[in-house]
């Protein structure tokens, strides 16, 4: 029987102001499923949403929602986590907003390892705002803001999730709605801050003046850019330029993760334990 | 009132208020001459189960306290001038949203870096509207160590009350003052909280931004069955982002509205000597002990001066402002800026004759400079 979606969508707000083939759709309908093959509650779930077109991915989901200001998605999702660290909090952002304006705020999460899960729906480029670069679109591409091809060199969002501290790390494509679901599930499911770059298409704005002016030819040249994790790990350093690995990148499920970190703060000013040293952590720098 | 006394600083106290108050959460970002908020606060909230932390930028500061609010909690945040030019774009947001918080500001000498570590009354003007677009701001000021306390605990409040963003200006005189004070025990101040409105009816029939034209949202916490949406969009009644003309128009008109109208209940300030007084000194925050101290001087010389200290500064007192300054002709508004406050009593009073007093080198007034400042009237 086909999945009905109806439940966890605000039908009313339908029909979205995504464009006619766009890829958050296919995202948001792969996080619906996700939430439903994990039997979570609505009422238990928060989805804090940034500004871009993915901002409005909050908006059509029937969850207790947010949609922020410009990159402070994960900032707002961390006074949300602590304050009921039971409930689970999803952030959604664009490459923009998670990457450019809320870089800062995405490393200290990856650093403390919240538990919280972040889609980064990135499609290499500022979509609502028509056209202009953003720090995944790729060198040598049309923007609207370097019309003479773009210069800044490209940021990969996982290398960069890694390096933070993130415990889950993936990187998915909508061109597989199955892989994304399941790849969802696992980061909501893992303790600790995930993160999920999950490439996206935007023929409008990034296609249109880059030769992928339909939403087929914009998949194709993410599906041209993107390799399995173990293939990708089999190349040699030549063969991987101007590749992105997909899959699990990284799942690290020792990792301290803060809410329970700060549960033991608590118990130290509660008289309940001593205070923490370094021989607390085995991982002390 | 019953009281306690405590030996502590301002910004000490204000910490402590917060907990007192029922303040669970606390995000912030180290900024002098504020940071000793944080220091205290971080030790007061573990003890209670509530949580501190400090983020990674001013700007994660107030954008965790505004979620932990949505979440439910009454939440609190402190900086100084530059932090405060960072919080601006998301207190809009707490304005627009209508998300009650509590953030404190220990005033140093500006603008920019400016004077860390020196006194300065300089962020009056910025206070009544950080963010850009159309609210009204509700900004309290203490002048002394016991309002570190009892207003940080009003601010509390009224952000329930209102639905919004409270600011309390502090300074750094007043923040790192060091002595006695009475305050309100605990028990009284638990007596005084009284929560945020909920609505407890069926979730269909719940609308939290539908409310009467000068009546805050009704905004349920997070997780309780009541799922609804936040945004710093217009916004219909539902939460959800709208540009429908009339909506649009009432909304904005709303958030003016709903502290216009009520402004007796945010309304509060000080006269000190002023029943027979032919001098007003008008003074607030720090600035106000040494007011108090040159009208004792002067009243020793036979000269009839009295203070008035508005303690809550935005809205300001305008009405009472002009009952006085109706009959009393010589007026002198003493402020460590270049005349913020003076203004807002020129406009108040409708005259464009009030005398000013300023300081903006970091350094506080000194009740001499008063004195001779005002014999010079």
């Amino acid at each position: 029987m086909a999945f009905n979606y109806d439940k966890y969508l605000r039908l009313e707000k339908m029909p979205t102001l995504w464009c006619w083939g766009c890829g958050d759709g296919v995202i948001l309908k792969a996080f619906v499923r996700a939430i439903e093959k994990m039997g979570i509650s609505q009422d238990d779930v928060c989805v804090v949403s940034g500004i871009g077109c993915s901002g409005r991915f909050s908006s059509y989901v029937d969850f207790n929602t947010v949609h922020t200001t410009h990159g402070r998605t994960v900032a707002y999702a961390t006074g949300i986590k602590l304050s009921r660290p039971d409930k689970l909090v999803v952030c959604v952002g664009g490459d923009g907003d998670a990457l450019a304006i809320g870089g800062n705020h995405t490393i200290h999460a990856c650093r403390r390892n919240i538990d919280m899960t972040f889609i980064v729906i990135n499609n290499f480029i500022y979509g609502l705002t028509n056209s202009q670069t953003s720090p995944t679109t790729p060198k040598g591409m049309w923007t609207v803001s370097q019309k003479a091809g773009n210069i800044d060199p490209t940021f990969d969002a996982c290398d960069l999730a890694i390096a933070a501290g993130a415990s889950f790390v993936a990187r998915e494509t909508m061109l597989d709605p199955k892989k994304l679901e399941k790849i969802f599930i696992k980061a909501m499911e893992h303790k600790g801050f995930s993160f999920i770059d999950t490439l996206s298409n935007c023929h409008i704005n990034l296609g249109r003046k880059n030769k992928m002016v339909s939403a087929m030819e914009n998949l194709e040249w993410i599906d041209s850019i993107t390799i399995p994790k173990k293939k990708y790990d089999a190349l040699t350093p030549e063969e991987r330029l101007n590749l992105l690995p997909t899959g699990i990148l990284k799942e690290d499920t020792e990792a301290d993760e803060y809410c329970d970190m700060y549960a033991e703060i608590q118990k130290v000013q509660q008289g309940l334990r001593k205070v923490i040293s370094q021989d607390d952590f085995a991982k002390k720098i | 009132m019953a009281t306690r006394e405590v030996i502590s600083t301002g910004n000490e106290l204000a910490a402590i208020a917060a907990v007192d108050a029922g303040c669970r959460f606390f995000g912030g970002y180290p900024l002098t001459p504020s940071s000793e908020v944080m220091h205290e606060i971080s030790d007061l909230l573990p003890k209670v189960g509530g949580v501190a932390i400090q983020m990674e930028d001013e700007i994660g500061g107030i954008c965790c306290v505004i979620g932990a609010a949505m979440a439910g909690d009454r939440a609190l945040t402190a900086t100084s001038g530059p932090g405060m030019s960072l919080k601006a774009e998301n207190l809009g947001l707490a304005q627009m949203a209508e998300v009650p918080l509590v953030c404190i500001n220990v005033m140093r000498g500006g603008p920019s870096t400016g004077l860390p570590t020196r006194v300065s009354q300089g962020d009056v003007l910025q206070a009544k509207n950080p963010s850009h677009g159309d609210y009204k701001s509700i900004t309290l000021c203490a002048g002394s160590l016991a309002e570190c306390y009892t207003e940080t605990v009003r601010a509390f409040n009224l952000a329930d009350r209102f639905m919004q963003p409270v600011i309390v200006l502090l300074d750094e005189t007043i923040g790192h003052m060091h002595g006695k004070a009475d305050i309100p025990t605990i028990e009284e101040v638990k007596a005084g909280v009284v929560p945020r409105k909920t609505f407890d009816g069926p979730a269909n029939e719940y609308f939290p931004y539908d409310c009467g034209p000068t009546e805050p949202a009704t905004l349920n916490p997070m997780f309780t069955g009541y799922r609804y949406h936040f945004t710093g969009l217009h916004h219909d009644k539902n939460g959800f982002p709208t540009e429908e003309i009339e909506t649009c128009r009432k909304l904005i008109q709303r958030l003016e509205d709903k502290v216009a109208m009520h402004e007796d209940e945010v309304e509060s300030y000080e006269e000190f000597m002023m029943d027979d007084a032919e001098i007003m000194i008008v003074a607030y925050g720090s600035v106000s002990l040494a007011a108090k101290e040159s009208i004792r001087h002067l009243r020793k010389e036979g000269i009839k001066a009295g203070l008035f200290r508005p303690i809550t500064i935005w809205p300001s007192p305008a009405k009472k402002i002009k009952e006085h300054t109706d009959k009393i002709e010589k007026v002198l508004v003493v402020e460590l800026n270049i005349g913020q406050y003076h203004g807002e009593v020129q406009r108040a009073a409708a005259r464009l004759d009030i005398d000013g007093l300023f300081k903006v080198n970091g350094r506080a007034l000194s009740p001499h400079e008063i004195v001779t400042k005002v014999k010079e009237l």
